[in-house]
């Protein structure tokens, strides 16, 4: 039991490229196309790594620190987040919040560094980034209060292992944690990884000044943190068997991991992006599911 | 105690000799400035020993005055607000010697400091005094000491508007202090605190507690009652808003947790509704004062704002304890107050920290629109670095100090939304949606702040020829940032000291539960210490990446447009425009715009303003109505001498009939 935690994180680390391989693919499926390999963005990334950089003379130590501190506060995240019935590398009472403020600090060195370029595409990408992650952030926090009163339990650890599947609370907490998670990874109908419109992204633009390992750094914290706050989802949802060793527990969470990431390929596929102005009201709806969560768990 | 009265004197004999020495500005600068500083670590001694449990420290003067005594008294909760008020003068001190400089021959430098000095000496009074009248006295002294200071560029007119509001609204303040402390007095039959805890009724303390709320919320800066931050924190010098921003209006929410000290002790007390009045207040304040502060084009004034936000924070976890202890919780109730104490010190660091970097941006570029400046990080290596540490905290993330008091609150707020019975559960989510709110409402203020000013190109000459301020004025700044990081990192040994100063609210009930969250900090320190550190690790492994390799520098990505320049990048104004217009019908922001309406526009620009709600629509009414109904009064003075000497006559005549 006690190595299941770190075999956890090992599989974090190694798979949260994974995810995006399995998205695209899913996406490609319904288009009619091929697809880039479901391992495209391990070799995007070695490749990067392998690359000199170019960085704007505007620039300063804040752009070179956004990716770096970006990764760290990811990879605290990582090990903040159980898997697979079993509870995280580091837990504590209160660890959710640490880490709902560890990807904030992530967000908050992004946005500097976009910032950083002078230039007015990453200017309005991170003024959407923040905007979007202030309504988000309340739903996050509502939806985790209310699995937390269910659990009665302060810790993720104690929170996601103990969560019932398919009780109306969690299911709508999860719906809240769904939409969350579609914006906080720049995801359709938030943003659309794919366009190649500057005046259109969020994400995308942010890091458009960034290249070589800086870059790698970047893609690499976004999967992981996509895959964070997929565990999260997943945890809610996928029930865990008990009287089974962790292992079996482990191969139902990677299943429910893939399972996400064909949803969101799918989603992607069948809906169109909202007009930037309706993303606020989708992140109340966010926030109107987590309320009525936390009033059914209250009751 | 001797010691803190030695600190006192010097203080003012300091002051006194900068006013002496006024006519020789540089040597009274350094007068002025020494008295903050051997003030401070004279009091460093009794103070952290009686933080570290020592024995609680009283005396008494010799006082003549009918109904005052001098007596005074260091415990735990003092304390804790004389330190940060020390040591923030002691630094804003220092640096406004140099601050000061370019103001030599045009204000009085020497009169400045004595008025810094007596305000430094009575925050440290108001914090000591026992008595109400000599709580009442400090209390004034530093409002008119403040007001001073304020107005030190008195021949701007703006600045006077400033300083007159400011007198105006903390004396309504105080207004409201005076039948409280009058209503303690009757009941218990002396105006000594010692007499005061517990003397109520539970009717007579629930007066009580409103108009505390109203008269310390006025000067602590709470929504509606701020309308004289956003003016007076502007006007004053940095290093004088540093101190007011970062301590004085802490000397407010002490006198509302002291006088919430005497009150919790009334049997019964307290009841749920105080702390929903806590709770609606915190909030209000908390998620207004962001959106205000967001709103704003000009850095301290955008800083101002944020002093609102971070006292609703305070007051925040001010609820939660009372929620916690009107419901016999201990655990909420001591994490909540704790949250909000440290917060009080924490806030005073960063705010401190904050302050002092717009002194530094304002004194090299003389400006302070946001929208005129940019690429100060280039200029000002060390004034952005800080800054920029300021902003991470004051946003509330790890691994910095803003987040280990935001995380109390929240962790008390937790604690009863998960444990508690409904009526519990259901304030407290409150606070956790308002803290959520809160938190990314500032992140998005703190990244417009430092990007718009620090990074990108400069938007104007003055920003482009802008240099790093003198050692005077970084030195201070790099204090400040250092106790940022150390109150992040170092968390979990600030606990003990937390726990005595919140013993006279909670109870000695709460020190048991506090202790409980020490290992909580411990983990919380201990992995925003390794984010850190890994941080500084992916650093130094992809500079090893990077050497040997083609490392190039380029102009920005422009989508290919060929003669990029400064003013093509994105402004505050367009930053924060995308949340100032959701939260729109609560900003009311006013836009003049021209826009370009023919095939081949030459010209088009748009304005917005942002004026305060609260001053526009509660204050300007109010103080119209009254003037409108007193300008009636005016008839009596008719410019004429008999009829004055009339109004003698019949006066002296009602009093003899009165007398018969």
């Amino acid at each position: 039991m006690t190595s299941a935690p770190l075999v956890h994180l090992f599989l974090g680390l190694l798979l949260a490229p994974l995810l995006l391989g399995v998205i695209n693919r899913t996406k490609a499926f319904f288009a009619g196309r091929r697809g880039p390999p479901v391992l495209q963005l391990y070799w995007d990334l070695a490749k990067l790594l392998r690359k000199g950089a170019v960085y704007s003379q505007t620039t300063t130590w804040v752009f070179q620190a956004g990716p770096v501190v970006g990764l760290a506060a990811v990879l605290a995240a990582l090990a903040l987040i159980p898997f697979g019935g079993a509870a995280a590398p580091l837990h504590f009472n209160g660890d959710l919040l640490l880490l709902a403020y560890v990807l904030g600090l992530m967000r908050f060195f992004t946005v500097v560094a976009a910032l950083d370029t002078g230039s007015s595409f990453e200017g309005m990408g991170a003024s959407r980034e923040v905007q979007f992650a202030a309504l988000a952030e309340p739903a996050l926090l509502l939806a985790l209060a209310a699995a937390a009163r269910k659990a009665g339990s302060l810790s993720l650890s104690g929170i996601l292992p103990a969560a019932v599947p398919l009780s109306p609370e969690l299911a709508l907490a999860a719906g809240a944690l769904v939409i969350v998670f579609l914006c906080e990874n720049s995801r359709v109908p938030f943003d659309d990884p794919n366009t190649h419109l500057e005046l259109t992204m969020i994400h995308e633009v942010m890091v458009l000044d960034h290249s070589g390992p800086d870059l790698a750094l970047i893609l690499y914290s976004a999967a992981l943190k996509l895959w964070v706050l997929g565990a999260l989802i997943v945890g809610m949802l996928v029930p865990t068997v008990a009287g089974v060793p962790w292992v079996a527990n482990t191969v139902i969470g990677l299943a429910g991991m893939l399972l996400l990431a064909v949803v969101v390929g799918v989603v992607e596929s069948v809906t169109a992006r909202v007009r930037l102005v309706r993303v606020p009201h989708l992140l109340a709806a966010a926030g109107a599911l987590a309320a009525l969560a936390f009033v059914l768990v209250l009751r | 105690m001797t010691i803190l009265m030695l600190a006192l004197l010097l203080l003012l004999l300091s002051g006194v000799a900068a006013f002496l020495l006024r006519s020789r500005p540089t040597a009274a600068s350094v007068a002025g400035a020494a008295g903050p500083v051997a003030a401070a670590m004279l009091a460093l001694v009794p103070a952290l020993t009686v933080l570290r449990g020592g024995e609680v420290l009283s005396t008494e003067l010799p006082w003549a005055m009918p109904f005052g005594r001098f007596c005074v008294q260091l415990d735990a909760l003092s304390a804790l607000f004389i330190l940060p008020i020390l040591g923030l003068s002691a630094l804003g001190a220092v640096y406004g010697i140099e601050y000061l400089r370019p103001y030599i021959g045009k204000y009085s430098i020497g009169s400045s400091w004595l008025c810094y000095n007596l305000l430094v000496a009575s925050m440290v009074l108001v914090c000591l005094a026992r008595n109400a009248l000599l709580f009442l006295l400090a209390w004034e002294l530093m409002a008119f000491s403040s007001f001073f200071l304020v107005a030190f560029e008195n021949r701007r007119k703006e600045v006077r508007n400033a300083a007159w509001t400011y007198l105006v609204a903390t004396h309504i303040g105080t207004a409201f202090l005076l039948p409280m402390f009058l209503s303690f007095g009757q009941a218990a039959g002396s105006l000594d605190f010692a007499q005061f805890a517990g003397c109520l009724g539970p009717a007579q303390a629930g007066v009580c507690f409103v108009l505390a709320v109203i008269g310390f919320g006025t000067k602590a800066g709470i929504m509606p009652l701020h309308v004289w931050l956003p003016e007076a924190h502007p006007a004053a010098p940095s290093h004088v808003s540093a101190v007011m921003s970062g301590v004085m209006l802490k000397t407010g929410i002490y006198g509302l947790v002291r006088v919430l000290s005497f009150l919790v002790a009334t049997p019964g007390a307290p009841p749920a509704w105080w702390g929903w009045l806590l709770l609606i207040v915190g909030a209000v304040s908390g998620i207004l004062g962001v959106l205000f502060a967001l709103a704003q084009h000009d850095l301290k004034r955008l800083l101002a704002y944020h002093s609102v936000e971070n006292i609703g924070i305070i007051i925040l976890g001010l609820g939660v304890g009372l929620i916690g202890l009107s419901a016999g919780a201990p655990v909420v109730a001591a994490l909540g107050f704790a949250g909000g104490l440290l917060h009080v010190v924490n806030h005073a660091v960063f705010k401190g920290l904050l302050f002092l970097g717009a002194g530094s941006v304002l004194h090299a570029v003389h400006t302070r629109e946001i929208d005129h400046l940019g690429g100060l990080l280039r200029r000002m290596p060390l004034t952005g670095l800080t800054f920029l540490t300021g902003a991470v905290a004051i946003s509330g993330l790890p691994p910095l100090n803003g987040f280990i008091s935001e995380f109390l609150i929240y962790a008390g707020a937790f604690q009863g939304t998960v444990n508690g019975a409904a009526p519990v559960a259901a304030p407290l989510v409150l606070v956790i949606l308002a803290l959520a709110l809160i938190g990314g409402l500032a992140v998005a203020c703190f990244t417009k702040a430092f990007g718009i000013v620090f990074l990108g190109e400069p938007r104007g000459a003055a920003a482009a020829a802008a240099h790093e301020s003198g050692r005077l004025m970084t030195v201070p700044m790099l204090l400040l940032a250092g106790a940022c990081l150390a109150g992040g990192l170092l968390a979990p040994f600030l606990l003990p000291a937390l726990a005595t100063a919140v013993a006279p609210l909670a109870g000695a009930a709460a020190i048991a539960p506090l202790q409980t969250a020490g290992p909580l900090l411990v983990w919380v320190s201990g992995i925003s210490a390794g984010v850190l550190l890994a941080a500084l690790l992916f650093a130094a492994w992809k500079r090893w990446l990077l050497t040997g390799r083609d490392v190039r520098r380029a102009v920005t990505w422009d989508c290919g447009y060929a003669a990029p320049s400064p003013r093509m990048q994105y402004t505050a104004s367009s930053f924060a425009q995308p949340l100032t217009d959701f939260f729109e019908v609560l900003l009311r922001t006013r836009k003049h715009m021209r826009l370009p309406d023919v095939h081949f526009p030459t010209a088009a620009n748009i304005e917005t303003e942002t004026p305060d709600v609260s001053r526009e629509s509660l204050y300007a009414p109010l103080f119209n109505a009254t003037g409108r109904v007193l300008s009636r009064v005016r008839v009596m003075q008719s410019g004429c001498i008999q009829v004055y000497v009339l109004y003698l006559v019949l006066t002296l005549l009602v009093l003899l009939i009165w007398k018969l």
